[in-house]
């Protein structure tokens, strides 16, 4: 799904979200290669011109998320929560430390010992970041989410600094976890009710498009 | 007029960076509208405005981090008769309006008459305006900080701009006549007097002469804090100070041969903080009173041994605590103080994990210090400082050699511990230091 298509329909479901039409929702997506700038990013993160970009198939966007730059593509499970933070915790760094885990516990599954570190959001095994985290919140109502690499290209990280962090990124893959996309959709699934407290029902995508 | 505050977004989150401001001064807004953007950990939210009316006054700039419950705005709900969206217009017009958020001493919520820093500010505005034609942040920033009237101030840049050289060459001008009571009577900035009728009932303010000796700031909620902090503990306590010379050769060596490999093991490096801390531990099993707390006429022991590290921050400190102490070892140490300074610096500290303290130690050597006098952090009864290990040459056995030397300071709270039971204990941890034998790998 492209990013902008995905934005919108995010943008949508937290109007409805708002206005309580629906209940809170979990959509995950593949993105194609795509690189997002959130409102505090620094164009210098940036590494390769726009131009360059466009020539490699990558689209550019700005974007409302919190965070720095990131790169989404193909391989890469992107789960955008729509969630009222009220009917939860109202507290926006408990959520990212839930989002963070339940990325972690569904690694786990798959014997890859992820963790954090301290202070830089995301999860990370070994030094390497293997999914991140940008969020916005409107109303306490959540938008955005985070970016797991599963088995991503991870050359296309070499035209951004990721999060501005001088780290490297690593995939579920490049560990050596050659899992499916839907077993892994499956266990962050999970986990996500465990962690956040929901009941899950699967809608199917045809309903959201 | 309501106050506009930067909102709690959860336990953890001390402070939010205002992102951006939706609103312009002057401009209408109704209340639950969103108002302005904070950003705090990969988190950026939409905060609606708390009323209707018009936006008074921005007090915090976009790019400011400010604590949670700070006031950054103000929101007159009358809608914007009067003068206050004149006085707001210029404002406007010069996107960052900085001499309001400049001067903010009313930070903890003024009541009813907060007029004089907004009437007062403003007028400084419309002549840099009407003078300068647009200024560069940069120029603005220099302005507030060096106080500097830029009516003053002779733009060299295209269309007589203002700009960094002709601020520096005015600021070196203005130095060497020092005016230490001309200033004010000799030139009385224009801007005031013109622009601010209601100067006169609040004579304090506009009386800031045109290079101020002074800037005022608030302080930060955790700054007020430790200013609390200290002073109740200096007010509680008794406290007392007492030196150990304390030779860390054998640590220093042992610390030098497994530093490579704890690096490469465990991914952080190994200091002499863990040390200190493994033989503090021990000396409080065995003179349990220094562990303790006083509560009226009681003195409570606690069987827990929970340490508190002193940590520095960018602008203040905070003490987290190693929860059962003596349960670990020197990798376990080492452990938990990187794991909680380095969130500590994050400020990702949940609440539990800065309480329960039963003993402080505090590192003052990591910044050079020979050694210090530790202020107790109540309600502890003592608090070790840990100076700098340096090569000294000292005499053993009549002969002149080359040890690595430690002072460690124990302050601790004569009410409770004497003398002679602070200088038993801090020989233990001497002791326990120089004939080290633990291995550490």
């Amino acid at each position: 799904m492209a990013y902008v298509e995905a934005f919108e329909l995010q943008r949508e479901l937290v109007e409805k979200r708002k206005r309580g039409e629906i209940p809170d929702q979990f959509l995950i997506v593949e993105h194609p290669h795509t690189i997002t700038l959130g409102r505090n990013g620094h164009m210098e993160n940036l590494l390769a011109h726009e131009e360059i970009l466009t020539r490699a198939g990558v689209s550019f966007h700005h974007t409302d998320r919190g965070g720095d730059i990131t790169y989404h593509g193909p391989g890469q499970i992107v789960g955008y929560p729509i969630l009222d933070l009220r009917e939860w915790k109202r507290d926006v760094g408990a959520y990212v430390r839930a989002i963070e885990q339940l990325i972690i516990d569904a690694l786990a599954d798959f014997g890859i010992g992820a963790g954090r570190i301290a202070g830089m959001t995301g999860v990370w095994v070994d030094g390497s970041k293997i999914a991140a985290i940008g969020v916005h919140v409107s109303r306490w109502v959540t938008s955005h989410g985070f970016a797991l690499n599963v088995s991503t290209d991870l050359s296309y990280f070499q035209y951004i600094v990721p999060c501005g962090l001088v780290k490297p990124v690593t995939s579920m893959a490049a560990l050596g976890a050659m899992a499916a996309r839907e077993n892994v959709i499956e266990g962050l699934v999970t986990h996500f009710g465990r962690v956040l407290d929901c009941e899950m029902v699967e809608t199917g995508a045809t309903v959201l498009i | 007029m309501t106050d506009v505050v930067m909102p709690q977004m959860g336990e953890s989150i001390v402070e939010g960076t205002l992102t951006k401001w939706l609103k312009k001064p002057g401009e209408r807004v109704e209340r639950d509208e969103p108002l302005f953007e904070i950003s705090t950990d990969k988190v950026d939210t939409e905060i609606p405005s708390p009323a209707a009316g018009t936006l008074a006054e921005v007090l915090v700039e976009e790019g400011k981090t400010v604590g949670i419950n700070t006031v950054v705005g103000r929101i007159d709900e009358a809608g914007g008769n009067g003068a206050r969206p004149q006085a707001a217009k210029p404002v406007a017009a010069a996107a960052p309006p900085p001499p309001v958020a400049a001067a903010p001493p009313a930070a903890p919520r003024p009541q009813a008459p907060p007029p004089p820093p907004q009437a007062a500010a403003p007028a400084a505005e419309p002549t840099e305006q009407a003078e300068a034609g647009p200024l560069s942040p940069l120029v603005r920033r220099m302005a507030r900080e060096h106080n500097i009237d830029l009516g003053r101030v002779k733009g060299t840049g295209s269309g007589g701009r203002i700009t960094k050289q002709d601020l520096e060459v005015y600021l070196a001008q203005e130095q060497t006549p020092p005016p230490p009571l001309a200033g004010p009577i000799v030139q009385p900035p224009p801007a005031p007097s013109v622009q601010a009728p209601p100067a006169q009932p609040f004579a304090p303010l506009p009386a800031t002469p045109p290079q101020a000796r002074t800037r005022v700031e608030p302080m930060s909620a955790m700054r007020v804090k430790i200013a609390e902090h200290m002073i109740l503990s200096k007010r509680t306590s008794a406290h007392v100070t007492t030196f150990h010379k304390v030779d860390m050769t054998k640590v220093a060596k042992m610390r030098v041969r497994h530093k490579e490999d704890f690096q490469a093991r465990y991914g952080m490096a190994l200091t002499y903080l863990p040390f200190v801390a493994r033989a503090t531990v021990e000396a409080l099993r065995t003179y349990p009173l220094v562990n303790a707390s006083i509560e009226g006429n009681n003195i409570i022991y606690h069987n827990e041994v929970n340490i508190g590290i002193a940590v520095a921050l960018e602008n203040g400190l905070i003490v987290p605590v190693i929860r059962n102490a003596d349960e670990k070892n020197v990798l376990g140490l080492q452990r938990a103080i990187v794991d909680l300074a380095a969130r500590a610096r994050a400020r990702q500290l949940k609440p539990d994990e800065v309480q329960g303290g039963t003993f402080s130690i505090t590192n003052f050597g990591s910044f050079g210090s020979v050694t210090g006098t530790p202020i107790i952090n109540q309600p502890q009864v003592a608090i070790l400082g840990v100076g700098v290990v340096e090569k000294t040459p000292v005499v053993i056995d009549d002969a002149i050699a080359i040890r690595s030397i430690c002072y460690l300071s124990l302050t601790f709270d004569h009410r409770l511990i004497d003398g002679a039971l602070a200088d038993q204990f801090t020989g233990k941890v001497k002791a326990a230091l120089e004939n080290w034998s633990e291995e550490v790998l």
